[in-house]
């Protein structure tokens, strides 16, 4: 039997990626791309209004129209106890329309038709009576004493605020303000954006009444969760509904939910006993899904007078919209925000969050945030800049002298975090070098001499991901650990589900390479599959850069499970004691006689022929792993930007970037996903942006008003990397997806703050686009 | 079923991938309708609806063209190729290898498009500069790489194809300069 | 996301889909390229009974010298105007304009005849087609008229054109001598429409300025003529000074919205710097073209 096998795609190793095959033939299996037999397609009609009484929905003439076999309303939905669905927030949240509609978008009827093009057509002749009310459109006119009560479905509704919430300590917090020698404040709006993944979200449902089985195919990024909250919702027994997640086309958070849509299109395959297709189109992605940020922050620092930090103060009020459907763990109303005091060692922080509805569409957590920490670190990042120019310190080196040293790890945070690793310094030393700060320092104030507007901006982030330990960490209850199942078959090549699913991070290579490193299978050896939740082990999917901490390391540890039987077969095989077998990747040999090895391809063959007496067959196994703490990957960002006196236009240098996310399994694809995220980070930062008029019109629902960067104006990024493990991941991985959106927004618009702080600039908000930049000028009176 | 066959139905026939199909559809049935519904080619993708996005890019008679801006009925008769045509008996295009082998795709949406506009750019400007490509792809939105490599996946198609070109040229025993 | 039904003709001869815009009138929309009226049909923003597609219609895709005009037809695309070497010779300003309008993608369908006949007050051409001073040629079945560039556009998709015209030619006067342009845009990201565009052309006597055209996208109803500018500029001589007098004259012509795209001083200081930048550089490239 053969035993030289190349150990091709450890650790460490950027091997191409096994998923690509189908990609770049065009066979990629996305949700639109399949079809069943006898499927029809559904369309939704949406509110135009932003807040209205609903008085009559007549379908008379749609249901009469060529190919139509059901429209569906909320009266329907009702009468299966189906118009009104939970939210991941412990809210409600309206399927179809009854009462009213309470965003611009929201969804108020279905048409069900043998083609797409009928159903439109159909949909266009549904007749709504609307009573239109005033809207709400902000978090300040919720709370006012006036206004409109959005959710009077609610039975101890009284006014518009959701909750409230605090982190820290308010007595020690306030004492610490009181002694400061300098109080520095931030008023700054993350504004409402969209993780606009380039597939848009979609469903099959296939409800089969003969064999009692629901198979719903579903743009899903936790199959598992849907499943559950599915049969929970619907009442079909869980063992019969079946969630396939096939290829998905980006995520971003945008699929995590449960949208209306899914659940009208499985009720219409129930209630009709065949297929019914949805796929929304981009309009309603954008107005009605999962939409992220909107948080109105505001940020005290105190300082010392020798520029220490003292202690950190944050008031937050978030636009809900008009259902409470964050995808965050429970037990944190406003996600992990209290991670603020990001990389810097302050004392003592106090956070006060309220959230409020307002008539716009629900969501908040997605797009890249690591729940939340998009926002936390932008609020620290822009303040601790802001700090640093009015103290009159260099931004980097203000920075500096606050962070978190190496040897404090695990650092204690005063908001309860502890940090598994980090050495912010030396990131921040390796970016600095990269760019040649000091050098660029100095051409910035030759440039600015001759009259150029030019700056530089930091970011030194802390993410806070790997969601995460059971106690803490849930999702209607359900505890985020997640799961890896391994099968070792008889001629040495396995299969690897897992409870993540991947939208493009490139499972498929990266979690077979785990394999690789522990089992010493080839990563061309390992099938890696997900998003069948018959066939993948339980999990709560992929979002918040949990994948690599959580289910990698659970990939890690049933390796290890098998390597540990795998030991057994070999010493039987060998005629040896288990404690006189040496591993190295992918065979044991007996201690001083390394040509006396049996290859994991030989112990896999006799675990299906040639097995020690008593010892079952196989070599499988799963694992379910609850982490015992969050990982921190951490970072350093510098962007240097030149600005046009004369439109107001951001040029971006330079983007250098520095990441630490522990030990890197394919760099290739870390790498990627950096890129990508830094890509993300500069759109929200420059020109993504979701708002409102005063009646609750959405504006940017169409990518002609949602702006997304082209490969023409996004910036070349310059990548360096530090690697500190995680000191209890199996493999000291940290995961690295969210940290360049977490990361860059602060880093890009701190370069323009800088660019024109000699101008007494203190604060632009985002998207920073050239007609504030060009009005910051012209009250600076610079001219061209 | 074919469908979208209603009311002012008619017949269009046109070239896809080097073979010839056709279908009856009404006027207002999209390209990318026809292509993914009709003919069953579904890695032309749909990614908008206002025409921003590029997801939906074919080339027609060798230009790339977003196909969910054009009537089947506009193309009857040219020549359309897709993402399914870019491989050839021989194997994959250089193309199709570039994009591997620079990682220069993640979720895959985005890809057919960026191949296509990469393929027809290389036709034109067999050796463009970074520039040159971003712009080519400018009318081409991806989410997931940042471009980067997708920039380093066209110039290593770019390299390939001049690989090949010499090999032609040196079987063909052509001089291949400095001589 | 789809039209609403319509009917749809494909002439290969013009007298053929004059006929047929005869016919139908006013719920007939022309087709060349699609990529203005598709995205309209698409939202049903748009429902004409008919489509005329005009694309098999042989001879109207030529870039092509007469005398001292050059003619672009009616169905000459964005891309074939970019690369024309015809225009770079003779009014690189269009190949420059060209360059910025949509994408590449669109830019090989879209046509400059069907852009400006689409009227948008955000559309590129119609600033060109001012600044140059060009001449539309429209037929219908019966006969042909020539309308006079500053009265081809009425208002926000509002053409001089009746139901039953079709554009077949765009002629653009070129001028002996040193003559130079230059079109700036402002956009927000490739795609975009303009939040301000200036096209700019003039030609110089000496070194005084002769005949200048400065045509505004994107700040007004419709494209903007900047009248006082160019009547100030005449005879003048190409410095700074009169630069900047030239643009603050023609910001004062712009009537822009306050809306996402900035506030309307915004809008109009752009048209100030882009006018002031874009004079500069004709001259520049008159005086190159003259050397």
């Amino acid at each position: 039997m053969a035993t030289e096998v190349h150990m091709h795609g450890r650790i460490g190793e950027s091997i191409k990626r096994k998923e690509d095959a189908r990609f770049i033939r065009g066979k990629g299996n996305y949700l639109d791309d399949i079809e069943l037999p006898g499927m029809l397609h559904m369309a939704i009609l949406r509110s135009p209004h932003a807040h209205a009484r609903v008085k009559s929905v007549d379908t008379a003439a749609a249901s009469a129209m060529p190919g139509v076999i059901a429209v569906v309303t909320g009266e329907l939905m009702a009468q299966h106890k189906l118009a009104w669905m939970p939210t991941l927030s412990y809210d409600t949240q309206a399927v179809l329309a009854t009462d009213k509609v309470r965003f611009q978008g929201q969804e108020v009827a279905a048409v069900v038709a043998e083609t797409l093009y009928q159903a439109e057509d159909a949909r266009d002749a549904i007749v709504v009576d609307y009573d239109v009310l005033p809207a709400v459109t902000s978090p300040d006119q919720a709370k006012q004493s006036g206004a409109a009560l959005i959710r009077d479905d609610k039975e101890n509704q009284k006014d518009n605020h959701i909750y409230h919430w605090e982190s820290g300590d308010k007595d020690t917090t306030q004492a610490a303000f009181a002694k400061a020698d300098k109080v520095v404040r931030l008023h700054t709006f993350y504004p409402r954006c969209h993780p606009a993944p380039l597939e848009t979200c979609g469903c099959i449902a296939d409800v089969n009444g003969a064999t009692g089985k629901a198979t719903i195919y579903m743009t899903s990024q936790a199959p598992h969760a849907i499943r559950t909250v599915f049969a929970l919702v619907t009442g079909l027994p869980e063992q019969n509904i079946r969630v396939i997640s096939p290829d998905i086309g980006g995520g971003f958070g945008n699929k995590v939910p449960v949208y209306p849509g899914y659940v009208v299109a499985t009720a219409a395959s129930l209630l009709i006993g065949r297929p019914v297709k949805w796929v929304e189109d981009r309009n309603e992605n954008l107005i009605s899904t999962g939409y992220a940020r909107d948080f109105h922050m505001t940020g005290d620092l105190a300082v010392d007078k020798d520029g220490k930090m003292l202690a950190l103060r944050v008031h937050l009020d978030s636009d809900n919209g008009a259902f409470f459907a964050d995808a965050q763990p429970t037990k944190f109303k406003a996600g992990l925000f209290h991670i603020v005091t990001g990389s810097y060692d302050i004392p003592t922080a106090h956070i006060t969050a309220d959230g409020y509805y307002t008539n716009k569409a629900p969501g908040g957590v997605a797009y890249r945030c690591s729940f939340r920490v998009t926002e936390a670190s932008y609020m620290i990042e822009r303040l601790v800049t802001n700090a640093a120019i009015e103290l009159g310190i260099d931004q980097a080196e203000f920075r500096k002298q606050n962070f978190i040293r190496k040897d404090q790890f695990p650092y204690h945070s005063a908001t309860g975090w502890v940090y598994d690793s980090g050495d912010y310094h030396r990131a921040m030393d390796v970016a600095l070098d990269q760019l040649g700060y000091k050098e660029m320092r100095k051409d910035v104030e030759a440039r600015r001499k001759k009259g150029e507007v030019t700056g530089i901006g930091i970011a030194s982030f802390t993410e806070v991901v790997g969601a995460g330990h059971g106690a803490d960490f849930d999702i209607l209850g359900l505890r985020m650990f997640d799961s890896a199942e391994l099968r070792v078959h008889p001629t040495g090549k396995a299969m690897l589900r897992m409870g993540t699913k991947s939208q493009g991070q490139g499972h498929e290579t990266t979690f077979a390479q785990i394999v690789t490193e522990e089992l010493g299978i080839p990563a061309a050896d390992v099938a890696v599959e997900e998003g069948d939740t018959d066939t993948a082990p339980y999990g709560l999917g992929t979002y918040a850069s949990r994948s690599t901490p959580v289910a990698g390391a659970a990939t890690a540890m049933v390796a290890r499970k098998l390597r540990d039987k795998a030991r057994k077969i070999a010493a039987h095989l060998l005629e040896a004691d288990e404690a006189d077998l040496e591993w190295e990747t992918g065979r044991f040999y007996v201690k001083g006689s390394p040509d006396k090895a049996k290859t994991i391809q030989e112990i896999a063959f006799a675990a299906y022929t040639n097995l020690p007496e008593g010892m079952e067959a196989g070599l499988e196994g799963v694992h379910y792993y609850d982490p015992p703490n969050m990982t921190y990957p951490f970072g350093t960002y510098a962007v240097v930007v030149d600005i046009d006196k004369g439109t107001g236009q951001v040029k971006v240098r330079r983007v250098v970037a520095v990441d630490d996310c522990g030990v890197r399994i394919n760099p290739m694809i870390v790498e990627g996903q950096i890129h990508g995220g830094l890509t993300e980070g500069f759109g929200i930062a420059f020109m993504e942006l979701i708002t409102f008029d005063a009646d609750g019109n959405c504006i940017g629902s169409n990518f002609m008003d949602y702006l997304l960067p082209t490969a023409w104006e996004t910036p070349r990024f310059e990548l360096g990397e530090t690697v500190t493990p995680s000191p209890h991941h199996p493999l000291g991985a940290k995961g690295v997806g969210e940290s360049p959106t977490v990361g860059s927004p602060a880093a890009y618009v701190n370069a323009v703050i800088d660019a024109l702080t000699p101008y007494g600039v203190k604060n632009i908000d985002m998207p920073v686009t050239s007609d504030k930049v060009w009005a910051a000028l012209r009250a600076a009176g610079v001219n061209e | 079923m074919s469908p979208n066959l209603v009311g002012l139905a008619r017949k269009v026939s046109m070239t896809v991938n080097g073979a010839p199909r056709s279908g009856d559809v009404e006027p207002r049935v999209l390209l990318v309708d026809f292509l993914r519904s009709n003919l069953r080619l579904t890695g032309t993708h749909i990614g908008c609806d206002t025409s921003s996005c590029g997801a939906c890019t074919v080339l027609i008679d060798g230009e790339p063209v977003k196909s969910c801006t054009q009537l089947a009925v506009q193309v009857d008769g040219r020549s359309i190729t897709t993402v399914e045509g870019l491989a050839t008996a021989a194997g994959l295009s250089p193309m199709q290898i570039g994009f591997h082998e620079e990682h220069g795709l993640q979720c895959g949406f985005c890809t057919p498009g960026m191949m296509l506009v990469g393929t027809a750019l290389l036709e034109r400007n067999a050796n463009p500069t970074e520039d040159e490509i971003r712009w080519a792809i400018s009318g081409n939105i991806c989410r997931c790489t940042g471009y980067m490599n997708i920039v380093k996946a066209i110039r290593h198609a770019a390299m390939l194809r001049e690989q090949s070109e010499v090999v032609q040229r040196e079987k063909a025993g052509v001089a291949s300069g400095g001589e | 996301m789809f039209p609403a039904a319509f009917d749809y003709r494909a002439p290969t001869a013009l007298d053929e889909a004059l006929a047929i815009l005869k016919e139908h009138g006013d719920s007939a929309k022309v087709m060349a390229g699609g990529q203005s009226l598709i995205p309209l049909l698409k939202l049903r923003f748009s429902r004409p009974e008919m489509v005329v597609d005009i694309a098999r219609i042989d001879g109207l895709n030529t870039i092509k010298r007469d005398d001292g005009h050059v003619v672009v037809g009616a169905l000459a695309r964005h891309a074939d105007i970019e690369r024309s070497q015809e225009l770079a010779a003779s009014a690189p300003l269009l190949p420059e304009a060209a360059h910025w309008i949509a994408d590449p993608l669109v830019r090989n369908r879209g046509t400059l005849v069907g852009s400006l006949c689409h009227a948008d007050p955000s559309g590129d051409w119609g600033s060109v087609i001012l600044a140059m001073k060009a001449d539309i040629h429209a037929r219908s079945s019966s006969g042909e008229r020539v309308i006079h560039g500053t009265d081809f556009l009425k208002g926000p998709f509002e053409t001089a054109l009746k139901p039953d015209e079709v554009v077949t030619e765009v002629r653009i006067p070129v001028g002996k001598g040193r003559g130079g342009g230059a079109y700036l845009k402002l956009e927000r990201k490739v795609g975009d429409f303009a939040t301000v565009g200036v096209a700019v052309h003039l030609h110089l006597q000496g070194d005084r300025i002769e005949i200048a055209g400065i045509g505004l996208t994107a700040v007004g109803p419709k494209n903007i003529q900047a009248v006082e500018a160019e009547r100030f500029l005449h005879g003048k001589q190409a410095t700074d000074e009169v630069f900047a007098e030239a643009a603050r004259l023609a910001a004062d012509a712009a009537e822009p919205n306050d809306d996402t795209r900035g506030s309307a001083a915004y809008k109009k200081d752009v048209v100030r710097v882009f006018v002031q930048r874009g004079l500069k550089t004709a001259v520049q490239r008159a005086r190159e073209a003259g050397a």
